[in-house]
């Protein structure tokens, strides 16, 4: 009996320091979306290469798409960018953008310059849209399955690492959906 | 002395008036109330440790349009959060709703209370015997 109260202090320090371990390996930072499994949300958006054009949520029906919210002035959209031509060209994905808070001419220019791996480009100036996705930083890319419904959220640049492990098998399982 | 206290309370709280800087007009008080209440009880996504009305984050503001712009149409304080939790989920809540996975964070110092309430008593009762 002694001899478990002294040993006691040292499980609960234990205990407790192995919790805080473990809290280091967290990513409070990276939010589970409540929209994983529904629909996409509705919107009437201009595209980039022509703002006289609205698209609705119509665009996503019938092929699996991945939707990566960007912007010019977003570091860590630049440093995924060839990752995402490599993705289009190698990979055949079909790559839509929601340019997010964004200046069109400035994005045209950006696009020009690193090249264009998107489809399609939503413009979202305002912002407001994004929100209707749950969306809280860039880049974030959404997987969206043939019927319209958001399977997946990536938080952060997809890289070799993110795509290999999660992104392309879930891909390949939404393809034979 | 007293000098260099003013200056460092000026900067300490410069960023509280910045992050009001936003002005927003009400159709009545209870309407400004409302919106306090929801950006002190709405957590920033981008730093996680402000709340909407304190955030300088471009979404916070963003956010903080969108509750001005439900507010003035009428909207009610759980329909605005309804629609950020439909989207943000219950992260962007400060106060976590109760469910089987939050049991814990919500009665846990309770359970810590009563395990500590043992001990005591069986500590005394312990004492008591030797004596």
């Amino acid at each position: 009996m002694k001899k478990i109260r002294v040993l006691l202090p040292l499980v609960l320090f234990m205990l407790i320091a192995g919790l805080l371990f473990r809290g280091l390996k967290l990513h409070p930072e990276k939010i589970p979306s409540p929209l994983i499994g529904k629909s996409v949300p509705q919107f009437s958006l201009s595209t980039l290469d022509n703002p006289n054009r609205t698209l609705t949520q119509s665009i996503f029906t019938g092929h699996v798409t991945l939707l990566n919210v960007w912007a010019t002035w977003c570091e860590a959209c630049s440093i995924e960018h060839p990752f995402l031509m490599h993705l289009v060209k190698d990979e055949h994905i079909i790559i839509d953008g929601l340019d997010y808070r964004d200046d069109d001419e400035t994005a045209k220019k950006w696009l020009q310059q690193m090249g264009n791996p998107y489809q399609i480009i939503l413009t979202d100036p305002t912002g407001n849209a994004a929100i209707d996705w749950g969306v809280y930083g860039t880049p974030e890319t959404f997987i969206i399955d043939k019927n319209s419904h958001i399977r997946y959220r990536q938080i952060g640049a997809i890289d070799e690492t993110t795509w290999t492990t999660v992104l392309k098998p879930l891909v390949e399982q939404l393809e034979h959906e | 002395m007293k000098k260099s206290f003013v200056v460092l309370c000026l900067f300490l709280f410069s960023q509280l008036l910045f992050a009001a800087n936003d002005i927003y007009s009400f159709h009545s008080t209870q309407q400004q109330n409302q919106f306090e209440t929801l950006t002190t009880e709405l957590r920033c996504l981008v730093c996680q440790n402000q709340n909407l009305a304190e955030s300088n984050a471009p979404l916070a503001s963003d956010l903080r349009q969108q509750i001005y712009q439900k507010i003035l149409q009428g909207q009610s304080t759980q329909d605005i959060i309804n629609y950020l939790v439909a989207r943000y989920g219950d992260f962007i809540l400060y106060q976590p709703p109760l469910r089987v996975t939050t049991f814990l964070l919500w009665f846990g110092p309770l359970l810590f209370i009563v395990i500590a309430i043992i001990i005591l008593f069986r500590a005394i009762g312990s004492d008591r015997n030797i004596a």
